[in-house]
């Protein structure tokens, strides 16, 4: 499972991604939406976990681009930010399933990622082989 | 002193306390009394004034027609006296003139004059003929008269001046009132006689105590001294003097009123009798003929009363209704203001909370993935694996972090249900994340918070922001009646097939029966020093019928209270308030 990690929040993404390889899951780390385009622009992932709310391009708009590029990749989305405004806009665009509140348990996440690869939602019947 | 405090309205002893510098536009009672005071001045005045003015005009119009009526009495009556007098003494002059001196010496002939002048006219009591000297000649008549001297009597001096002469009443020589009239006859030798009749006064009497006069009236003659002339019912018996000044002369029938020493209003009409020494007079008692005049006078003042009390009554009436109205809208548009003015604090705080949680979360965050990081590279890489202390201390760490994210979901989910919307909702946990905010106070204080939410209760549509608010506000109500170490229970169960209750019982300090009924009034307030504004429970009235359910409490003083919240397990979809604009959401 190949995943790429996006937030403006260096230190999170960063230990992130360690955490991960700690678990034998490959995780990239970018912290602005324009560095995600060209990862995975260049390289496949499985999955994104994206941060909602970013700094010149938020993490609804990155999944819009991100799908353009890699129509099959999975995205969950963790936010720390509970403004009303921003719920009502993820909540409106994404199921609950795909949405996580900071600050995240990584087995809770681990566990979500499998979900979503494992059962696609109806638009993408891909099966992933984890 | 009772009877007031029933009537008292509702704005009597309103003191806006919200109001502030403007005091004193908000003194209703002043308001009150004003409304009143000018009300009634406008109304009152003209109808004072009109019944007033009518009054005046009614009486002197009374006292007008007692007065003409009494000249016109007067009058009357002076007619026949005057021609009675008037007539005997042409029947004399036609007398003197018909017949000779010397026939009118003649005894039979005397005798047979009197005899006709009896039958022709009556009155006539006998008939004297007196020579120039005074000395009577003849008499025809019921007295032994002949011979007597009147040269030295009054009247035979101003018969001799003026030609005629009527007397006052007298006695005379027969000791019984009577007049005379006697006329003059110049003989062709310069010389003279006189012919003298003596005229009974009980013809006069007659004539006035026939006539009939209104208003406990007297009607009698006297003399220019002021000696009556015939009997007089209240004044007394021939001869006796009136109490009453004379009147002064005129030649016409006058009348005038005069107030006597014992109070008493006279009414006095009087005419003189042309050459005679009689003034008619008729005396009436004035309150006797303002009798009619009383009974007008009551109706008017019963009316008068009876439009004041029915004006005051109105005005009273409009201007309490009208204060009590202006009152009410005033209590409206405040609680309005307050409503919109708590709808804002409540959306304050949900952004204040949501940025507080925002704020924390990310830092919380990196926390939460560095420690996780030190406990996988103790777990996972087996360095420390066996350090169970370090491990302990991470995994505190890490709960902690964990308590934090609880704190934080738990604001973010309340701000975010502050918005109005109907959404499906869980009354459990509702109830839940009101008392999730409370929980640390009841841990302190020791009060004892049960929850029983029946297992039949489905998530029904409802609008979850209002509930948490009405919540909060009754479960804040009940940590404040409760003392510490009491007990707070609170039990959700299905009211039939539609409905849901939700119940509140404390063990605080209840609510007395007077507070009790006025408990979800705005601005009812006990806790006002306290900084209370008398809006909480209004509130939260305000929001259960928004929801279309109904607020109801129960409470005893000393053993507590309950609040039984029961809405609709289906809500009516409203059109979106106008107010939630307002409040910027």
């Amino acid at each position: 499972m190949r995943v790429l990690l996006v937030d403006d929040e260096k230190e999170l993404v960063s230990t992130l991604a360690e955490r991960f390889s700690l678990r034998d899951i490959e995780a990239d780390w970018v912290t602005t939406g324009e560095a995600a385009i060209k990862s995975v622009a260049s390289k496949t992932y499985d999955i994104a976990v994206l941060d909602v709310k970013m700094p010149k391009i938020s993490g609804i708009e990155l999944k819009k681009k991100l799908e353009e590029i890699n129509p099959v990749l999975k995205y969950i989305f963790i936010t720390g930010h509970g403004s009303e405004e921003d719920f009502m806009t993820a909540s409106s665009e994404l199921s609950a399933e795909y949405y996580l509140v900071k600050p995240v348990n990584i087995d809770d996440l681990i566990q979500k990622m499998k979900e979503i690869l494992i059962n696609p939602d109806k638009r993408d019947s891909l099966q992933h082989p984890l | 002193m009772i009877f007031f405090e029933k009537l008292k309205p509702k704005f009597w002893d309103y003191r806006d306390v919200a109001a502030g510098p403007f005091k004193h536009l908000f003194n209703f009672r002043r308001l009150w009394a004003l409304a009143v005071a000018l009300t009634s001045l406008v109304a009152l005045i003209p109808l004072i004034s009109i019944t007033l003015i009518d009054y005046r005009v009614t009486q002197k119009s009374v006292e007008s027609e007692v007065l003409l009526r009494t000249a016109r009495l007067v009058s009357n009556t002076w007619r026949p006296v005057s021609f009675f007098l008037t007539e005997r003494r042409s029947a004399l002059d036609f007398v003197v003139r018909d017949n000779s001196y010397n026939s009118l010496r003649d005894p039979k002939r005397l005798s047979a004059i009197l005899e006709n002048l009896k039958q022709g006219f009556g009155g006539f009591v006998d008939l004297g003929v007196i020579d120039s000297t005074g000395r009577q000649k003849n008499y025809a008549g019921p007295y032994k008269l002949e011979g007597i001297d009147y040269s030295n009597q009054g009247w035979f001096k101003d018969v001799i001046n003026k030609g005629v002469n009527v007397s006052d009443v007298f006695m005379g020589f027969r000791r019984t009132p009577h007049i005379i009239i006697a006329v003059r006859y110049d003989l062709p030798n310069a010389s003279f006689y006189v012919l003298r009749a003596t005229i009974d006064t009980d013809r006069f009497n007659e004539l006035l105590a026939h006539l009939e006069v209104s208003g406990q009236g007297d009607s009698f003659l006297i003399n220019k001294d002021g000696f009556l002339q015939t009997p007089s019912r209240d004044y007394g018996k021939v001869l006796d003097r009136i109490p009453l000044r004379v009147p002064a002369f005129s030649p016409k029938t006058r009348v005038y009123e005069e107030v006597y020493p014992d109070n008493k209003q006279l009414v006095i009409g009087y005419a003189y009798i042309h050459d005679t020494p009689f003034i008619l007079m008729i005396v009436k008692q004035k309150n006797e003929l303002m009798k009619p005049w009383q009974k007008t006078r009551f109706q008017l003042i019963g009316f008068l009363i009876a439009s004041i009390a029915i004006i005051v009554f109105v005005v009273l009436s409009v201007a309490t209704y009208l204060v009590n109205r202006i009152l009410i809208a005033d209590q409206k548009r405040i609680m309005t203001l307050h409503e919109v003015e708590y709808s804002n604090k409540m959306a304050s705080i949900g952004r204040l909370a949501a940025g507080v949680a925002h704020e924390i979360n990310n830092p919380l965050a990196v926390i939460n993935e560095k420690i996780g990081l030190i406990k996988d590279l103790f777990t996972i890489k087996d360095e420390f694996k066996g350090n169970r202390k370090l491990i302990e201390l991470v995994d505190s760490a890490l709960s902690s972090v964990d308590r934090c994210g609880t704190i934080t979901k738990r604001l973010l989910n309340f701000a975010r249900h502050l918005d109005v919307k109907i959404q499906m909702v869980n009354i459990g946990e509702v109830i839940g994340d009101v008392l999730g905010f409370l929980s640390k106070e009841a841990e302190y204080r020791s009060i004892a918070v049960s929850i029983n939410v029946s297992g039949d209760i489905p998530q029904f549509e409802s609008d979850r922001g209002k509930l948490q608010q009405i919540f909060l506000n009754i479960v804040n109500n009940a940590f404040a009646a409760v003392k510490d170490g009491g007990s707070i229970d609170i039990t959700a169960k299905r009211e039939g097939a539609d409905l849901i209750s939700v119940t509140f019982t404390d063990d605080g300090c209840g609510i007395p029966g007077s507070d009790l009924e006025r408990i979800f009034e705005p601005f009812f307030s006990t806790k006002t020093k306290q900084g209370g504004t008398g809006l909480g429970l209004s509130i939260t009235y305000s929001l259960v019928q928004e929801l279309g359910g109904i607020l109801v409490v129960h409470s005893e003083v000393g053993r507590g209270s309950s609040f039984i919240v029961t809405i609709p397990l289906k809500m009516e979809k409203k059109e979106k308030k106008t107010d939630e604009g307002v409040a910027g959401r």
